[in-house]
């Protein structure tokens, strides 16, 4: 295949994927006259970047960016935190029993969230947590099998030496964890913080099923229902979505490093 | 911190470890026993358990068996159709994710100038809630407004009412799908750099044409990382449920009812938990077998590194 050939094939997929986010923040800014013109209009006549204050007024938007915050940053802190301690469980350890956890560990990825969302619906009601934040937040305080993979992986390639090193200077396991291990593995951490991040953040069936209170919605649900309650209003909703993407995109450029070297790097081992 | 490569030398005499308690270990993995038997094998087997009850939601409960397994594949015309759609979309929808996939990454892996920006472009729509990505494609589907058809209006094509028409509301959903194809993809890359370069190399030295290099290194070399990306995405065909709730609400006329949706409906629409936990095992069960099929089959396909060193010394 010739070189031209393959930068245009290159050049259209680009366009293709990054479009539709262009698109959405010309909508943001446009009039409604300019709305609904055809053919549309590509660059707004007068760039109203007004619109993003009105949209954010037409709900209690501030109240469900709180609550997203809340949830983003609590569940990220949890499953930092009991990954990590999980992963060197299985990373610096031999127990009667661990590689068949481990590969408990791995095939409950393969679980679909349908099959638990019933149960656990229930569970969380029978708990007194249907319309609070927890259920949103305290299962990620217990771990997740595939951030407890991604982190032991990276233990695993910690030299021996050093754990012998440290136990020979008296650290016990807790400060070989705290002291050794958790420094050692920031770029690690980065990763799975950012994809927790992303996924509380975007999460829609979570607060879809556990919130029922407008008091309590997170970002996303807040945009679905402004969705259902002034379907037309496209301007506020194309506002709302750009402040909705904007988070987990900024995160990604800085984080993409990680992410790509990870799924790269993990893949190769494997 | 402060371990220094001296006495990280002094003391390499190994095994002159501290024994540590048999506790410890359980300890350290104790968050995620824990979080499995609360968060998952406890809701799992209730799940099982409540399939096996008319279970409505406040009130009494009975015990009746298998009857809403019965009730279901007999007497439930809903579960088939929704069953239909779900397999209809997993068709259209797990190919042309691996085969997107697998050429965006052949692009990649081109030596293409830029390769960096490219990746990140094709791989920002991942990044996006699926909430987001309904408002964004609602508005490109739009009939009369939509920028779609009237872009398709340049190449002489009379765009489709997207998403009120329902011949194409499935169609519509998996090309909104395909915009996150960048996990595939980097699976796919990773694949696709691991092959050793000696191979394609010695294939071109004598003289097999590109798109057999393709077919035949390319293809078998990438099968665990295929074998991967199709496992992973069946499951997540057979779990759409965020863009048939938003972007369709199951229509027009039923056309984009998933599975899932029916289970979401049974479940928080009819309040009749014993019969969606029922139809949630049996979409686990299609999944599992599903994947076991897709495994047990791969080792047609599939060629671990170790075979392919064995085919690479009888070609040369």
């Amino acid at each position: 295949m010739t070189r031209p050939l393959l930068y245009g094939a290159a050049i259209f997929m680009a366009a293709l994927f990054v479009a539709p986010f262009v698109w959405t923040l010309l909508t943001a800014v446009k009039t409604e006259a300019e709305l609904y013109t055809f053919p549309p209009s590509f660059l707004p006549e007068t760039w109203r970047w007004e619109n993003f204050h009105t949209a954010w007024t037409k709900l209690p938007f501030t109240t469900f960016l709180t609550n997203s915050t809340i949830v983003v940053v609590l569940s990220t802190v949890g499953q930092l935190f009991s990954s990590s301690l999980v992963a060197f469980g299985f990373a610096r350890f031999r127990f009667p029993g661990r590689d068949v956890l481990f590969v408990v560990v791995l095939a409950s990825m393969m679980i679909p969230w349908d099959v638990k969302m019933i149960p656990l619906y229930m569970q969380f009601n029978f708990l007194g947590w249907i319309n609070t934040l927890k259920p949103l937040i305290v299962p990620a305080w217990f771990g997740e099998a595939f951030f407890i993979f991604l982190l032991r992986q990276y233990i695993m390639s910690v030299p021996m030496e050093i754990d012998e090193a440290a136990r020979m200077d008296g650290a016990n396991s807790w400060q070989l964890y705290w002291r050794i291990h958790l420094p050692l593995m920031l770029p690690a951490l980065v990763l799975v913080g950012t994809f927790q991040f992303m996924n509380a953040w975007n999460d829609y069936l979570g607060p879809l099923i556990f919130l029922n209170d407008q008091s309590k919605y997170t970002l996303t649900l807040g945009l679905s229902m402004f969705k259902g309650l002034h379907g037309q209003d496209f301007i506020s909703i194309a506002a709302i979505t750009v402040v909705l993407c904007l988070p987990p995109l900024v995160l990604f450029f800085f984080a993409q490093r990680y992410i790509m070297d990870s799924a790269l790097g993990s893949s190769v081992k494997g | 911190m402060t371990v220094t490569t001296d006495t990280v030398v002094a003391t390499s005499s190994r095994r002159r470890r501290r024994p540590v308690s048999h506790m410890v270990p359980w300890l350290f993995i104790s968050p995620w026993i824990i979080g499995f038997v609360a968060f998952t094998l406890g809701p799992m087997l209730f799940s099982l358990y409540m399939s096996f009850f008319d279970w409505p939601i406040v009130g009494e409960r009975t015990f009746i068996g298998l009857d809403n397994y019965v009730t279901m594949t007999t007497l439930d015309p809903q579960f088939w159709e929704s069953l239909w759609i779900t397999v209809k979309f997993a068709l259209l929808f797990v190919p042309l994710n691996i085969a997107v996939g697998f050429l965006l990454a052949l692009l990649l892996n081109a030596g293409l100038k830029g390769t960096g920006v490219l990746r990140t472009l094709f791989y920002l729509p991942s990044v996006i809630s699926g909430v987001a990505l309904v408002t964004i494609f609602s508005w490109l589907y739009s009939y009369r407004f939509g920028v779609l058809n009237y872009l398709l209006g340049f190449v002489g094509i009379d765009g489709p009412n997207w998403l009120g028409d329902p011949s194409w509301a499935l169609v519509a959903i998996v090309f909104a799908s395909l915009w996150g194809v960048g996990s595939t993809m980097l699976i796919l890359l990773a694949g696709l750099q691991a092959i050793p370069r000696e191979l394609y190399e010695a294939a071109r030295i004598s003289g097999v044409p590109a798109w057999a290099r393709t077919l035949y290194i390319t293809l078998p070399m990438l099968g665990p990382m295929l074998l991967f990306s199709i496992i992973t995405s069946i499951i997540s065909a057979f779990q759409q449920l965020t863009l048939a709730l938003l972007l369709t609400e199951g229509g027009p006329l039923g056309s984009t009812y998933f599975f899932a949706m029916y289970i979401y409906d049974n479940a928080f629409k009819y309040f009749d938990m014993g019969y969606a936990a029922a139809m949630s095992w049996i979409m686990f069960g299609i999944v599992l077998l599903l994947s076991l099929a897709v495994m047990k089959s791969s080792s047609a396909w599939v060629h671990y590194e170790g075979e392919v060193r064995g085919k690479k010394g009888d070609k040369s």
